[in-house]
């Protein structure tokens, strides 16, 4: 209730007219793109550098494992203003990373890379645990049992593990997704500009007020359900092999 | 075929130690011990799933200790069978050729004919979740069989069945054995599937081998108590030998019992129940032992009738059904038994 209720609220809280005017409104659709494209940005480079690392972890013991562990986590539990500070010292164009970034002409202050590392940095352990527990849930000994048959261990890792455990890639990615776009603290430091949508509905709220922001956060959270309540139902009709 | 040499891992649960084994061409070794023995292991180790600290293992004297596990040209049977979910019962069995890149109607008939020689032709679509544990085992064990593996190895292949598939299963495995050019290799706690398969047996304790012999041998004159035990010898009798002339005597302090096998000191003997013959009467027969005694204990076994008589010591004999009743045995009856000298091992 907790949860359902301010939402439900908030859906029916703005009418349809005003609504339909800011869904012309160049600003609010603007930022919107902006959100859902960084967004996909950062799931994708989660995806890429992420779930191999997950594999790493599900299936390998090494020394400072746990540490690893406990850095993938860490940007659950700090504040996101912080993060968006540290982000900021070190992708700064005279930051360690982002000065030598600099001169190869990406810069991330006020800009698209900026938007996309800030919430990289916030959600990239959605896609690292989900694959991580995907990995986990396939027996490593079935695919020695491939190996035995012939396959090789990359040839095993594409026919045998990944398609067992592309569910719970999907699923991280979507959350990483979902993350990304409600991504606010970080990004207000490091990228004010380009404006994203949890920015514009700030922005909207400290210069016009509530009415002027809840249309604008109806449309973003709509966005956000739909996708949810799609991917839901394509969940539910992807076979898991499981015990019945 | 396979030789191993010296073969020593340790882990943290279990470890294998210094282990020697020759396994001979076509034959069907059985590799019996208690769970923890680090059986699974050494098949692991011979697969190449887990590799060695120490020691070699040769195939073919080739040695592959260190090879990859998909060039060893070894296949693996898992008791919990590991077929991939994804895949129908085909899909599994073609798993091997498809990588080998045949052509698809050769898989096609290739696998046709090894779901018939496994009776899983009416399963071909199926996904295995939808499979009992005997047909999760029998497309198991076609997938492993359908590239026709130098070795196969089986861990505890038919444990998780219950009796009557197991049953069906150990036919079907005896056929295969009969049928392909293949060495088998078979991991199980279950004595009664090396009587049936094996043609010869390693016994495995706590990571090394105690014996190696074919099933009889190990039977009858198992090396040492702990193979006694495990084997589930009936009439395992403690005692001190004394040679005289050609025979030996030993006392178990309630009993002499004679034995022609040489041995002195303290020792263990084993008589066989089935060597034991039982009478409700003094006879004269050319057994050397013979002790009246009273039956303690009687119980119902189906066909057979298992007594155990306190001769002095307790001694268990089968008896069947019908003899039973003509003897009209019951509690506390006096009773006769007799067994030669040569049917006491001592050890």
């Amino acid at each position: 209730m907790f949860i359902l209720v301010p939402i439900l609220n908030l859906m029916v809280s703005s009418d349809l007219g005003s609504i339909l005017a800011n869904l012309q409104d160049k600003e609010v659709m603007s930022a919107i793109f902006i959100s859902a494209y960084c967004a996909l940005a950062a799931t994708v480079l989660a995806v890429l550098f992420g779930v191999p690392l997950a594999y790493i972890l599900a299936r390998h013991e090494f020394v400072g494992k746990g540490f690893v562990e406990a850095v993938i986590d860490v940007p659950i539990v700090i504040p996101h203003t912080i993060s968006g500070i540290a982000l900021l010292l070190v992708f700064t164009s005279t930051g360690i990373i982002g000065a030598p970034l600099d001169k190869l002409g990406l810069v991330f202050t006020d800009a698209i890379p900026g938007i996309v590392i800030a919430m990289l940095f916030a959600s990239a352990s959605f896609v690292v645990n989900s694959a991580r527990e995907g990995f986990e849930s396939v027996d490593p000994r079935m695919e020695k049992v491939a190996r035995t048959l012939g396959s090789g261990s990359l040839r095993t890792f594409i026919i045998i593990t990944l398609p067992l455990s592309v569910r719970s890639i999907v699923v991280g990615s979507i959350m990483c997704w979902a993350r990304a776009i409600s991504e606010f603290g970080a990004i207000i430091i490091i990228a004010y500009f380009p404006t994203t949508a949890p920015v514009l509905i700030y922005r909207r709220f400290v210069d016009f007020g509530l009415s002027e922001a809840t249309p604008v956060a109806v449309i973003l959270i709509s966005l956000c359900l739909l996708l949810f309540l799609v991917v839901r139902l394509i969940m539910r009709g992807w076979k898991t092999y499981d015990k019945n | 075929m396979i030789k191993i040499e010296n073969l020593t891992k340790d882990l943290e649960e279990f470890e294998i130690n210094q282990v020697n084994l020759e396994v001979k061409k076509n034959e069907y070794f059985v590799i019996l011990g208690p769970s923890g023995s680090g059986k699974t292991m050494l098949l692991e180790l011979i697969a190449g799933i887990t590799i060695p600290d120490s020691g070699k293992i040769y195939l073919d004297n080739k040695d592959i200790t260190w090879s990859a596990l998909e060039k060893r040209g070894v296949g693996f049977v898992y008791q919990n069978y590991m077929l991939f979910p994804h895949k129908t019962v085909f899909e599994n069995i073609a798993f091997g050729l498809k990588i080998r890149k045949i052509g698809k109607e050769k898989i096609e008939s290739k696998v046709n004919e090894m779901m018939e020689l496994l009776n899983i032709s009416h399963l071909k679509d199926r996904l295995p979740r939808t499979l009992s544990g005997g047909e999760q085992q029998r497309t198991a064990l076609a997938r492993a069989l359908i590239i026709y593996p130098k070795v196969l190895l089986m861990d505890e292949p038919l444990s998780a069945l219950d009796r009557k598939t197991r049953a069906n299963l150990m036919r079907k495995l005896k056929e295969i054995h009969q049928k392909f050019d293949i060495t088998l290799v078979h991991v199980t706690h279950n004595f009664d599937e090396a009587l049936q398969l094996a043609d010869r047996v390693a016994i495995m304790k706590e990571g090394t081998i105690s014996q190696v012999g074919d099933v009889d041998e190990i039977f009858r004159r198992p090396a040492n108590d702990f193979v006694a035990d495990f084997v589930g010898v009936e009439n395992m009798i403690k005692g001190n030998a004394t040679r005289n002339n050609d025979l030996t005597k030993i006392n178990t302090g309630n009993t002499v019992i004679v034995s022609t096998e040489n041995k002195s000191g303290p020792v263990h003997i084993t008589v066989r129940p089935e060597d034991i013959t039982l009478a409700t009467q003094k006879v004269t027969t050319s057994a050397r032992n013979v002790f009246e005694g009273r039956v303690k204990e009687i119980s119902d076994l189906g066909t057979l009738i298992r007594l155990t008589v306190d001769v002095g010591d307790p001694l268990v004999v089968f008896l069947t059904r019908q003899s039973f009743l003509d003897l009209e045995i019951n509690i506390n009856k006096t009773v006769w038994t007799y067994f030669k000298a040569t049917a006491v091992h001592v050890f």
